[in-house]
Protein backbone atom coordinates (compact mmCIF):
# COMPACT_ATOMS: atom_id res chain seq x y z
CA UNK A 1 0.00 0.00 0.00
CA UNK A 2 2.87 2.43 0.47
CA UNK A 3 4.27 1.39 -2.56
CA UNK A 4 0.77 2.59 -4.56
CA UNK A 5 0.78 5.95 -2.25
CA UNK A 6 3.82 6.84 -3.78
CA UNK A 7 3.22 5.89 -7.45
CA UNK A 8 -0.18 7.72 -7.01
CA UNK A 9 1.26 10.97 -5.78
CA UNK A 10 3.99 10.33 -9.33
CA UNK A 11 1.04 10.21 -11.09
CA UNK A 12 -0.66 13.38 -9.48
CA UNK A 13 2.79 15.42 -9.69
CA UNK A 14 2.77 16.22 -13.20
CA UNK A 15 -0.24 18.38 -13.39
CA UNK A 16 0.61 19.74 -9.34
CA UNK A 17 3.79 20.86 -10.87
CA UNK A 18 2.44 22.63 -13.90
CA UNK A 19 -0.83 23.75 -11.79
CA UNK A 20 1.84 25.18 -9.03
CA UNK A 21 4.30 26.58 -11.73
CA UNK A 22 1.58 28.51 -13.73
CA UNK A 23 -0.97 29.52 -11.79
CA UNK A 24 -0.67 29.27 -8.07
CA UNK A 25 2.49 31.11 -8.12
CA UNK A 26 1.67 33.76 -10.80
CA UNK A 27 -1.55 34.20 -9.05
CA UNK A 28 0.31 34.70 -5.94
CA UNK A 29 2.38 37.00 -7.70
CA UNK A 30 -0.48 38.93 -8.98
CA UNK A 31 -1.92 39.66 -5.57
CA UNK A 32 1.47 41.27 -4.53
CA UNK A 33 1.73 43.35 -7.69
CA UNK A 34 -1.43 44.81 -6.99
CA UNK A 35 -0.34 45.84 -3.93
CA UNK A 36 2.55 47.87 -5.73
CA UNK A 37 1.16 50.39 -7.44
CA UNK A 38 1.74 54.21 -5.94
CA UNK A 39 -1.21 54.00 -3.79
CA UNK A 40 0.04 50.80 -2.76
CA UNK A 41 -2.34 48.38 -0.99
CA UNK A 42 -5.49 50.48 -1.21
CA UNK A 43 -5.72 49.48 -4.48
CA UNK A 44 -7.58 46.63 -3.43
CA UNK A 45 -9.62 49.33 -1.98
CA UNK A 46 -10.27 51.38 -4.90
CA UNK A 47 -12.96 49.23 -6.63
CA UNK A 48 -14.72 50.72 -3.59
CA UNK A 49 -13.56 54.16 -3.22
CA UNK A 50 -13.00 55.38 -6.60
CA UNK A 51 -15.90 56.46 -8.33
CA UNK A 52 -15.29 55.52 -11.52
CA UNK A 53 -14.28 51.69 -10.41
CA UNK A 54 -17.41 51.86 -8.42
CA UNK A 55 -19.79 52.74 -10.93
CA UNK A 56 -18.14 49.99 -13.17
CA UNK A 57 -18.67 47.23 -10.54
CA UNK A 58 -22.21 48.21 -10.26
CA UNK A 59 -22.46 48.32 -14.03
CA UNK A 60 -20.95 44.78 -14.45
CA UNK A 61 -22.74 43.20 -11.08
CA UNK A 62 -25.98 44.69 -12.78
CA UNK A 63 -25.77 43.62 -16.33
CA UNK A 64 -24.45 39.75 -14.78
CA UNK A 65 -27.90 39.62 -12.49
CA UNK A 66 -30.12 40.78 -15.55
CA UNK A 67 -28.73 37.99 -17.41
CA UNK A 68 -28.84 35.33 -14.54
CA UNK A 69 -32.84 36.38 -14.22
CA UNK A 70 -33.38 36.57 -17.75
CA UNK A 71 -31.41 33.66 -18.71
CA UNK A 72 -33.20 31.32 -15.98
CA UNK A 73 -36.41 32.43 -17.05
CA UNK A 74 -35.95 31.74 -20.50
CA UNK A 75 -34.26 28.14 -20.32
CA UNK A 76 -36.57 27.56 -17.33
CA UNK A 77 -39.54 28.29 -19.47
CA UNK A 78 -38.06 26.48 -22.82
CA UNK A 79 -36.27 23.70 -21.04
CA UNK A 80 -39.20 22.18 -19.06
CA UNK A 81 -41.45 22.16 -21.95
CA UNK A 82 -39.22 20.65 -24.68
CA UNK A 83 -38.43 17.83 -21.90
CA UNK A 84 -42.00 17.20 -21.00
CA UNK A 85 -43.85 17.48 -24.39
CA UNK A 86 -42.50 15.31 -27.28
CA UNK A 87 -43.65 16.48 -30.31
CA UNK A 88 -42.28 16.14 -33.50
CA UNK A 89 -39.57 18.30 -34.08
CA UNK A 90 -38.74 18.27 -30.75
CA UNK A 91 -34.89 17.12 -30.83
CA UNK A 92 -34.22 19.60 -34.12
CA UNK A 93 -35.89 21.93 -31.22
CA UNK A 94 -32.98 20.97 -28.75
CA UNK A 95 -30.30 20.83 -31.27
CA UNK A 96 -30.89 24.58 -32.66
CA UNK A 97 -30.71 26.07 -28.81
CA UNK A 98 -27.75 24.08 -27.77
CA UNK A 99 -25.55 24.73 -31.31
CA UNK A 100 -24.20 28.18 -30.17
CA UNK A 101 -22.84 25.66 -26.96
CA UNK A 102 -19.27 26.40 -27.52
CA UNK A 103 -19.22 29.74 -29.47
CA UNK A 104 -16.41 32.15 -27.94
CA UNK A 105 -17.29 35.52 -26.73
CA UNK A 106 -16.03 37.25 -29.53
CA UNK A 107 -17.90 35.17 -32.46
CA UNK A 108 -21.54 35.94 -29.53
CA UNK A 109 -20.33 39.22 -29.98
CA UNK A 110 -20.35 39.63 -33.28
CA UNK A 111 -24.04 37.60 -33.63
CA UNK A 112 -25.51 40.56 -31.96
CA UNK A 113 -23.91 42.64 -34.20
CA UNK A 114 -25.70 40.69 -37.21
CA UNK A 115 -29.21 41.12 -34.74
CA UNK A 116 -28.99 44.66 -33.65
CA UNK A 117 -25.48 46.63 -35.26
CA UNK A 118 -25.55 49.05 -37.65
CA UNK A 119 -26.22 46.67 -40.64
CA UNK A 120 -28.27 44.31 -38.04
CA UNK A 121 -31.92 43.19 -38.86
CA UNK A 122 -33.65 44.80 -36.17
CA UNK A 123 -32.54 48.24 -37.65
CA UNK A 124 -33.23 47.11 -40.90
CA UNK A 125 -36.69 45.92 -39.65
CA UNK A 126 -37.55 49.31 -37.29
CA UNK A 127 -35.98 51.52 -40.53
CA UNK A 128 -38.77 49.60 -43.10
CA UNK A 129 -41.67 49.93 -40.39
CA UNK A 130 -41.06 53.44 -38.62
CA UNK A 131 -38.26 54.81 -40.78
CA UNK A 132 -35.90 55.12 -37.63
CA UNK A 133 -33.28 52.51 -37.21
CA UNK A 134 -33.00 51.03 -33.96
CA UNK A 135 -29.00 50.12 -33.06
CA UNK A 136 -28.47 48.95 -29.44
CA UNK A 137 -25.79 46.74 -29.81
CA UNK A 138 -22.66 48.78 -29.00
CA UNK A 139 -24.40 49.47 -25.47
CA UNK A 140 -24.83 47.81 -22.30
CA UNK A 141 -28.51 46.44 -23.95
CA UNK A 142 -26.32 44.56 -26.45
CA UNK A 143 -24.18 43.22 -24.09
CA UNK A 144 -26.83 41.84 -22.05
CA UNK A 145 -28.74 40.25 -24.85
CA UNK A 146 -24.89 38.68 -26.24
CA UNK A 147 -24.46 37.11 -22.69
CA UNK A 148 -27.92 35.65 -22.94
CA UNK A 149 -27.00 34.38 -25.92
CA UNK A 150 -24.04 33.10 -24.64
CA UNK A 151 -25.81 31.28 -21.38
CA UNK A 152 -29.28 30.22 -22.90
CA UNK A 153 -27.76 27.22 -24.14
CA UNK A 154 -25.94 25.49 -21.41
CA UNK A 155 -28.62 26.44 -19.05
CA UNK A 156 -31.18 24.87 -21.37
CA UNK A 157 -29.43 21.23 -20.91
CA UNK A 158 -28.84 21.68 -17.54
CA UNK A 159 -32.62 22.27 -16.66
CA UNK A 160 -33.77 19.91 -19.19
CA UNK A 161 -31.51 17.66 -17.24
CA UNK A 162 -32.72 17.91 -14.08
CA UNK A 163 -36.49 18.15 -15.11
CA UNK A 164 -36.14 14.58 -16.66
CA UNK A 165 -35.42 13.99 -12.86
CA UNK A 166 -38.78 15.50 -11.45
CA UNK A 167 -41.26 12.99 -10.64
CA UNK A 168 -44.79 13.69 -13.22
CA UNK A 169 -46.26 11.93 -10.05
CA UNK A 170 -46.02 15.22 -7.72
CA UNK A 171 -47.84 17.52 -11.07
CA UNK A 172 -50.47 14.39 -11.36
CA UNK A 173 -51.10 14.91 -7.61
CA UNK A 174 -51.29 18.57 -7.03
CA UNK A 175 -53.35 19.10 -10.58
CA UNK A 176 -55.97 16.55 -8.79
CA UNK A 177 -56.02 18.40 -5.65
CA UNK A 178 -57.32 21.54 -8.00
CA UNK A 179 -54.18 23.14 -7.98
CA UNK A 180 -54.00 25.86 -10.91
CA UNK A 181 -51.66 25.42 -13.53
CA UNK A 182 -49.47 28.57 -12.11
CA UNK A 183 -49.31 27.20 -8.55
CA UNK A 184 -48.11 23.89 -9.81
CA UNK A 185 -45.18 25.98 -11.33
CA UNK A 186 -44.50 27.33 -8.26
CA UNK A 187 -44.71 25.27 -5.48
CA UNK A 188 -43.85 21.75 -7.44
CA UNK A 189 -41.86 22.62 -10.58
CA UNK A 190 -39.87 25.59 -9.78
CA UNK A 191 -38.71 24.16 -5.86
CA UNK A 192 -37.41 20.50 -7.69
CA UNK A 193 -35.82 22.34 -9.91
CA UNK A 194 -34.04 24.97 -7.52
CA UNK A 195 -30.98 23.03 -7.27
CA UNK A 196 -30.44 23.31 -11.37
CA UNK A 197 -31.64 27.04 -11.19
CA UNK A 198 -28.70 27.57 -8.47
CA UNK A 199 -25.75 25.97 -10.15
CA UNK A 200 -26.94 27.28 -13.65
CA UNK A 201 -27.35 30.61 -12.49
CA UNK A 202 -24.46 31.04 -10.35
CA UNK A 203 -22.32 29.90 -13.62
CA UNK A 204 -23.91 32.41 -15.56
CA UNK A 205 -23.41 35.24 -13.57
CA UNK A 206 -20.28 34.49 -13.05
CA UNK A 207 -19.11 34.08 -16.90
CA UNK A 208 -21.15 37.06 -17.44
CA UNK A 209 -18.96 39.07 -14.39
CA UNK A 210 -15.96 37.46 -15.65
CA UNK A 211 -16.50 37.36 -19.63
CA UNK A 212 -14.47 39.53 -21.59
CA UNK A 213 -14.52 38.46 -25.78
CA UNK A 214 -18.23 39.71 -26.20
CA UNK A 215 -17.62 43.62 -24.69
CA UNK A 216 -14.45 44.05 -26.51
CA UNK A 217 -16.02 43.18 -29.97
CA UNK A 218 -19.58 45.49 -29.12
CA UNK A 219 -17.42 47.95 -27.77
CA UNK A 220 -14.50 49.52 -26.06
CA UNK A 221 -16.15 51.79 -24.09
CA UNK A 222 -18.54 49.49 -22.46
CA UNK A 223 -17.97 50.02 -18.62
CA UNK A 224 -17.95 46.69 -17.04
CA UNK A 225 -14.88 45.82 -15.29
CA UNK A 226 -12.99 43.33 -17.42
CA UNK A 227 -12.80 46.19 -20.25
CA UNK A 228 -11.68 48.49 -17.24
CA UNK A 229 -8.90 46.19 -16.40
CA UNK A 230 -8.02 45.82 -20.16
CA UNK A 231 -7.76 49.52 -20.74
CA UNK A 232 -5.83 49.99 -17.45
CA UNK A 233 -2.83 47.13 -18.47
CA UNK A 234 -2.92 48.57 -21.74
CA UNK A 235 -3.55 52.21 -22.37
CA UNK A 236 -2.89 53.41 -19.07
CA UNK A 237 0.10 51.26 -18.28
CA UNK A 238 -1.29 50.78 -14.63
CA UNK A 239 -0.17 47.28 -14.36
CA UNK A 240 -0.69 47.44 -10.23
CA UNK A 241 -4.24 48.52 -10.54
CA UNK A 242 -4.85 46.19 -13.35
CA UNK A 243 -4.10 43.41 -10.96
CA UNK A 244 -5.54 44.67 -7.73
CA UNK A 245 -8.91 44.83 -9.99
CA UNK A 246 -8.75 41.47 -11.65
CA UNK A 247 -7.65 39.41 -8.49
CA UNK A 248 -10.79 41.22 -6.89
CA UNK A 249 -13.05 40.41 -10.06
CA UNK A 250 -11.30 36.96 -9.67
CA UNK A 251 -12.33 36.57 -5.71
CA UNK A 252 -15.92 37.71 -6.80
CA UNK A 253 -16.63 35.11 -9.55
CA UNK A 254 -14.63 31.90 -7.30
CA UNK A 255 -16.77 33.26 -4.11
CA UNK A 256 -20.21 33.41 -6.43
CA UNK A 257 -19.14 29.82 -7.49
CA UNK A 258 -18.25 28.44 -4.34
CA UNK A 259 -21.41 30.02 -2.55
CA UNK A 260 -23.52 28.16 -5.02
CA UNK A 261 -21.86 24.92 -4.19
CA UNK A 262 -22.57 24.58 -1.19
CA UNK A 263 -26.32 25.90 -1.63
CA UNK A 264 -27.24 23.91 -4.78
CA UNK A 265 -24.98 20.59 -2.89
CA UNK A 266 -23.90 19.78 -6.44
CA UNK A 267 -20.65 20.37 -8.33
CA UNK A 268 -20.64 23.60 -10.13
CA UNK A 269 -18.39 25.10 -12.54
CA UNK A 270 -17.63 28.05 -14.65
CA UNK A 271 -17.09 28.01 -18.40
CA UNK A 272 -15.55 29.94 -21.39
CA UNK B 1 -58.66 23.40 -24.01
CA UNK B 2 -56.64 25.69 -21.70
CA UNK B 3 -53.80 22.94 -21.71
CA UNK B 4 -53.66 23.54 -25.83
CA UNK B 5 -53.52 26.78 -25.49
CA UNK B 6 -51.03 26.73 -22.92
CA UNK B 7 -49.16 24.77 -25.46
CA UNK B 8 -48.75 26.94 -28.18
CA UNK B 9 -48.07 29.71 -25.79
CA UNK B 10 -44.57 27.52 -25.30
CA UNK B 11 -43.98 26.41 -28.39
CA UNK B 12 -44.39 29.83 -29.66
CA UNK B 13 -41.74 31.24 -27.21
CA UNK B 14 -39.72 28.52 -27.22
CA UNK B 15 -39.34 29.20 -31.23
CA UNK B 16 -38.85 32.44 -30.32
CA UNK B 17 -35.64 31.66 -28.50
CA UNK B 18 -34.93 29.71 -31.66
CA UNK B 19 -34.77 32.30 -33.72
CA UNK B 20 -32.77 34.40 -31.31
CA UNK B 21 -29.82 31.88 -31.09
CA UNK B 22 -30.14 30.69 -35.04
CA UNK B 23 -30.76 33.95 -37.45
CA UNK B 24 -27.99 35.40 -36.49
CA UNK B 25 -25.75 32.53 -37.57
CA UNK B 26 -27.99 32.26 -41.26
CA UNK B 27 -27.29 35.96 -41.37
CA UNK B 28 -23.85 35.51 -40.90
CA UNK B 29 -23.74 32.65 -42.89
CA UNK B 30 -25.00 34.66 -45.49
CA UNK B 31 -23.02 37.85 -45.33
CA UNK B 32 -20.20 36.13 -45.47
CA UNK B 33 -21.11 34.87 -48.79
CA UNK B 34 -22.90 38.31 -50.16
CA UNK B 35 -21.00 40.32 -52.55
CA UNK B 36 -22.39 43.53 -50.77
CA UNK B 37 -24.81 43.04 -47.57
CA UNK B 38 -25.96 46.11 -47.47
CA UNK B 39 -27.84 45.70 -51.17
CA UNK B 40 -28.81 41.94 -50.05
CA UNK B 41 -28.56 39.01 -52.00
CA UNK B 42 -29.35 40.84 -54.83
CA UNK B 43 -25.70 41.80 -55.13
CA UNK B 44 -24.42 38.23 -55.52
CA UNK B 45 -23.03 35.41 -54.13
CA UNK B 46 -19.22 35.30 -53.91
CA UNK B 47 -16.25 33.34 -52.44
CA UNK B 48 -13.94 35.99 -52.55
CA UNK B 49 -14.47 37.10 -49.22
CA UNK B 50 -13.68 33.75 -47.83
CA UNK B 51 -10.65 33.59 -50.22
CA UNK B 52 -9.61 37.21 -48.62
CA UNK B 53 -9.61 35.70 -44.90
CA UNK B 54 -7.76 32.18 -46.22
CA UNK B 55 -4.66 34.58 -47.83
CA UNK B 56 -4.96 36.97 -45.09
CA UNK B 57 -5.73 34.91 -41.90
CA UNK B 58 -4.50 31.54 -42.79
CA UNK B 59 -1.81 31.45 -40.27
CA UNK B 60 -4.33 31.85 -37.13
CA UNK B 61 -5.99 28.69 -38.85
CA UNK B 62 -3.38 26.63 -38.39
CA UNK B 63 -2.00 28.16 -35.33
CA UNK B 64 -5.27 27.26 -33.22
CA UNK B 65 -5.23 23.81 -34.45
CA UNK B 66 -1.78 23.47 -33.44
CA UNK B 67 -2.42 24.99 -30.32
CA UNK B 68 -5.72 22.79 -29.60
CA UNK B 69 -3.65 19.45 -30.73
CA UNK B 70 -1.37 20.39 -28.30
CA UNK B 71 -3.50 21.46 -25.42
CA UNK B 72 -5.12 18.20 -25.73
CA UNK B 73 -2.01 15.90 -25.61
CA UNK B 74 -0.68 17.61 -22.78
CA UNK B 75 -4.12 17.61 -20.60
CA UNK B 76 -4.18 14.20 -21.79
CA UNK B 77 -1.06 13.34 -20.39
CA UNK B 78 -1.13 15.24 -17.10
CA UNK B 79 -5.00 15.35 -16.34
CA UNK B 80 -5.87 11.57 -16.73
CA UNK B 81 -3.60 10.56 -14.08
CA UNK B 82 -4.36 12.97 -11.87
CA UNK B 83 -8.46 11.93 -12.40
CA UNK B 84 -7.23 8.80 -11.73
CA UNK B 85 -5.98 9.90 -8.32
CA UNK B 86 -8.17 11.73 -7.55
CA UNK B 87 -10.70 9.06 -8.14
CA UNK B 88 -8.72 6.26 -6.29
CA UNK B 89 -8.15 8.56 -3.19
CA UNK B 90 -11.67 10.44 -1.98
CA UNK B 91 -10.17 12.46 0.89
CA UNK B 92 -10.43 16.23 2.20
CA UNK B 93 -7.01 16.63 0.38
CA UNK B 94 -7.76 14.80 -2.88
CA UNK B 95 -11.22 17.04 -2.81
CA UNK B 96 -9.18 20.40 -2.23
CA UNK B 97 -7.15 19.28 -5.26
CA UNK B 98 -10.04 19.01 -7.55
CA UNK B 99 -10.78 22.40 -6.40
CA UNK B 100 -7.82 24.38 -6.83
CA UNK B 101 -7.62 22.65 -10.12
CA UNK B 102 -10.51 23.92 -11.35
CA UNK B 103 -9.97 27.66 -10.20
CA UNK B 104 -8.68 28.80 -13.68
CA UNK B 105 -12.49 28.22 -14.81
CA UNK B 106 -13.56 30.13 -12.38
CA UNK B 107 -11.52 32.64 -12.62
CA UNK B 108 -12.02 35.43 -15.02
CA UNK B 109 -9.22 34.64 -18.29
CA UNK B 110 -8.28 37.87 -18.05
CA UNK B 111 -7.00 37.76 -14.37
CA UNK B 112 -5.41 34.59 -15.48
CA UNK B 113 -3.43 36.27 -18.16
CA UNK B 114 -2.14 38.92 -16.24
CA UNK B 115 -0.38 36.83 -13.84
CA UNK B 116 0.99 35.05 -15.89
CA UNK B 117 2.31 38.07 -17.83
CA UNK B 118 3.56 39.63 -14.04
CA UNK B 119 5.40 36.19 -14.02
CA UNK B 120 6.48 34.88 -16.78
CA UNK B 121 6.65 37.97 -19.63
CA UNK B 122 9.97 38.92 -18.60
CA UNK B 123 11.37 35.91 -20.24
CA UNK B 124 11.92 36.70 -23.89
CA UNK B 125 12.15 33.86 -25.81
CA UNK B 126 9.06 32.22 -23.73
CA UNK B 127 6.54 35.34 -23.68
CA UNK B 128 6.90 35.33 -27.70
CA UNK B 129 6.32 31.81 -28.00
CA UNK B 130 2.89 30.18 -28.81
CA UNK B 131 3.85 27.93 -26.06
CA UNK B 132 2.61 30.89 -24.13
CA UNK B 133 -0.54 30.64 -25.03
CA UNK B 134 -0.72 26.47 -24.83
CA UNK B 135 0.12 27.19 -21.31
CA UNK B 136 -2.83 29.31 -20.52
CA UNK B 137 -5.08 27.01 -22.82
CA UNK B 138 -3.81 23.87 -20.57
CA UNK B 139 -4.73 25.66 -17.15
CA UNK B 140 -8.74 26.65 -18.39
CA UNK B 141 -9.13 23.25 -20.10
CA UNK B 142 -7.52 20.62 -17.67
CA UNK B 143 -10.34 21.21 -15.38
CA UNK B 144 -12.90 19.68 -18.31
CA UNK B 145 -10.35 16.66 -18.82
CA UNK B 146 -9.98 15.79 -15.49
CA UNK B 147 -13.67 16.83 -14.67
CA UNK B 148 -14.81 14.09 -17.65
CA UNK B 149 -12.28 11.19 -16.62
CA UNK B 150 -13.36 11.37 -13.36
CA UNK B 151 -17.06 11.63 -13.80
CA UNK B 152 -16.74 7.98 -15.42
CA UNK B 153 -13.80 6.50 -12.97
CA UNK B 154 -16.78 7.48 -10.20
CA UNK B 155 -19.25 5.75 -11.97
CA UNK B 156 -17.64 2.23 -12.17
CA UNK B 157 -16.65 -0.62 -9.46
CA UNK B 158 -12.18 0.77 -9.70
CA UNK B 159 -11.70 -0.89 -6.75
CA UNK B 160 -13.09 -4.28 -7.51
CA UNK B 161 -11.46 -4.04 -11.27
CA UNK B 162 -8.34 -3.56 -10.08
CA UNK B 163 -8.32 -6.05 -7.25
CA UNK B 164 -9.40 -8.47 -9.90
CA UNK B 165 -6.38 -7.77 -12.03
CA UNK B 166 -3.95 -7.32 -9.48
CA UNK B 167 -5.44 -11.07 -8.04
CA UNK B 168 -4.11 -12.51 -11.46
CA UNK B 169 -0.88 -10.94 -10.60
CA UNK B 170 -1.30 -7.45 -13.25
CA UNK B 171 1.18 -4.89 -11.54
CA UNK B 172 0.47 -1.28 -11.04
CA UNK B 173 1.57 0.03 -14.14
CA UNK B 174 -0.31 -2.84 -16.29
CA UNK B 175 -3.37 -2.11 -14.67
CA UNK B 176 -3.31 1.48 -14.80
CA UNK B 177 -2.56 1.14 -19.01
CA UNK B 178 -5.03 -1.93 -19.42
CA UNK B 179 -7.56 -1.91 -17.35
CA UNK B 180 -8.22 1.45 -16.02
CA UNK B 181 -7.45 3.53 -19.01
CA UNK B 182 -9.37 1.40 -21.55
CA UNK B 183 -12.19 1.30 -19.01
CA UNK B 184 -12.41 5.26 -19.05
CA UNK B 185 -12.82 5.69 -22.94
CA UNK B 186 -15.75 7.38 -22.92
CA UNK B 187 -14.63 10.22 -20.14
CA UNK B 188 -11.61 10.91 -22.27
CA UNK B 189 -13.32 10.93 -25.30
CA UNK B 190 -15.79 13.42 -24.33
CA UNK B 191 -13.41 15.80 -22.39
CA UNK B 192 -11.02 15.30 -25.31
CA UNK B 193 -13.74 17.18 -27.37
CA UNK B 194 -14.28 19.68 -24.65
CA UNK B 195 -10.43 20.17 -24.97
CA UNK B 196 -10.16 20.96 -28.36
CA UNK B 197 -13.17 22.95 -28.94
CA UNK B 198 -12.50 25.22 -25.71
CA UNK B 199 -8.62 25.95 -26.71
CA UNK B 200 -10.18 26.39 -30.49
CA UNK B 201 -12.37 29.62 -29.29
CA UNK B 202 -10.66 30.79 -26.34
CA UNK B 203 -10.34 34.53 -26.58
CA UNK B 204 -10.21 35.83 -23.02
CA UNK B 205 -6.96 34.78 -22.15
CA UNK B 206 -5.27 34.81 -25.61
CA UNK B 207 -5.92 38.06 -26.08
CA UNK B 208 -3.43 38.99 -23.48
CA UNK B 209 -0.95 36.53 -24.31
CA UNK B 210 -0.49 36.55 -27.78
CA UNK B 211 1.87 39.07 -29.55
CA UNK B 212 1.39 40.22 -33.39
CA UNK B 213 3.01 36.70 -34.67
CA UNK B 214 1.22 34.56 -32.43
CA UNK B 215 -2.40 35.20 -33.39
CA UNK B 216 -5.22 32.62 -32.79
CA UNK B 217 -8.32 32.30 -34.56
CA UNK B 218 -10.53 34.08 -32.39
CA UNK B 219 -7.81 36.83 -32.40
CA UNK B 220 -7.90 37.00 -35.97
CA UNK B 221 -11.49 37.46 -35.50
CA UNK B 222 -11.76 40.34 -33.05
CA UNK B 223 -9.08 41.91 -35.40
CA UNK B 224 -11.25 41.52 -38.45
CA UNK B 225 -14.73 42.63 -36.91
CA UNK B 226 -13.00 45.63 -35.43
CA UNK B 227 -11.35 46.38 -38.70
CA UNK B 228 -12.34 45.11 -42.00
CA UNK B 229 -15.51 45.38 -43.61
CA UNK B 230 -18.95 43.23 -42.23
CA UNK B 231 -18.77 40.61 -45.09
CA UNK B 232 -15.00 39.81 -44.55
CA UNK B 233 -15.86 39.42 -40.76
CA UNK B 234 -18.72 37.26 -41.37
CA UNK B 235 -16.72 35.07 -43.86
CA UNK B 236 -14.12 34.70 -41.85
CA UNK B 237 -16.78 33.19 -38.88
CA UNK B 238 -17.70 31.11 -41.98
CA UNK B 239 -14.46 29.39 -41.41
CA UNK B 240 -14.71 29.27 -38.31
CA UNK B 241 -18.40 27.61 -37.86
CA UNK B 242 -17.02 24.98 -40.64
CA UNK B 243 -14.06 24.08 -38.35
CA UNK B 244 -15.81 23.33 -34.59
CA UNK B 245 -18.85 21.94 -36.18
CA UNK B 246 -18.01 18.57 -36.18
CA UNK B 247 -16.68 19.26 -32.38
CA UNK B 248 -20.06 20.83 -31.79
CA UNK B 249 -22.54 17.88 -33.27
CA UNK B 250 -20.20 15.49 -31.18
CA UNK B 251 -20.27 17.80 -28.05
CA UNK B 252 -23.92 17.77 -28.55
CA UNK B 253 -23.90 14.09 -28.89
CA UNK B 254 -22.33 13.55 -25.33
CA UNK B 255 -23.98 16.69 -24.21
CA UNK B 256 -27.96 15.59 -24.61
CA UNK B 257 -29.52 14.98 -21.31
CA UNK B 258 -30.47 11.07 -22.26
CA UNK B 259 -34.10 10.69 -22.94
CA UNK B 260 -35.87 7.57 -22.72
CA UNK B 261 -36.10 5.10 -25.74
CA UNK B 262 -40.07 5.09 -25.56
CA UNK B 263 -41.98 8.46 -25.13
CA UNK B 264 -45.66 8.69 -25.15
CA UNK B 265 -46.96 11.04 -28.05
CA UNK B 266 -47.59 14.20 -27.27
CA UNK B 267 -52.09 14.13 -25.96
CA UNK B 268 -53.78 16.99 -25.78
Amino acid sequence: MRDDTRRLILLLLPAGIFFAAFFLLPMVQLFFIGGSGNTGWAAYAAILTNANYFSSLVATLGVAAATTVATLLISGISGVFLQRHKFPGNAALVAMLTFPLAFPGVVIGFMIIMLAGRQGLIGQISEAITGDKVVFAYSMAGLFLGYVYFSVPRTILTVMAAAEKLDPKLEEAARSLGASPWRVVLDVIIPGLKPAFISAGAICFATAVGAFGTAFTLATRINVLPMVIYTEFTLSANIAMAAALSFVLGAVTWIVLAVARTAAGSTVAAAG
Amino acid sequence: MKNRWLFFLQLGFTLLVCAFLIVPVILSILAGLTVNYLVGLESGLTLRWVMEVWNGYRSTIFLSIGISLACLALTLVIGIPAAYVLAKRQTALTRAIEELLVMPVAVPGLATALALIVSYGGLPGFRTSWLFILVGHVLFTLPFMVRSVLAVLSAIDLQTLEEGAASLGATFWQRFFHVVLPNCRTGILAGSLMVVTLSMGEFNMTWLLHTPLTKTLPVGLADAYASLRLEIGSAYTLVFFLMIMPLLLALQAFAKPRTPKFVAEETE
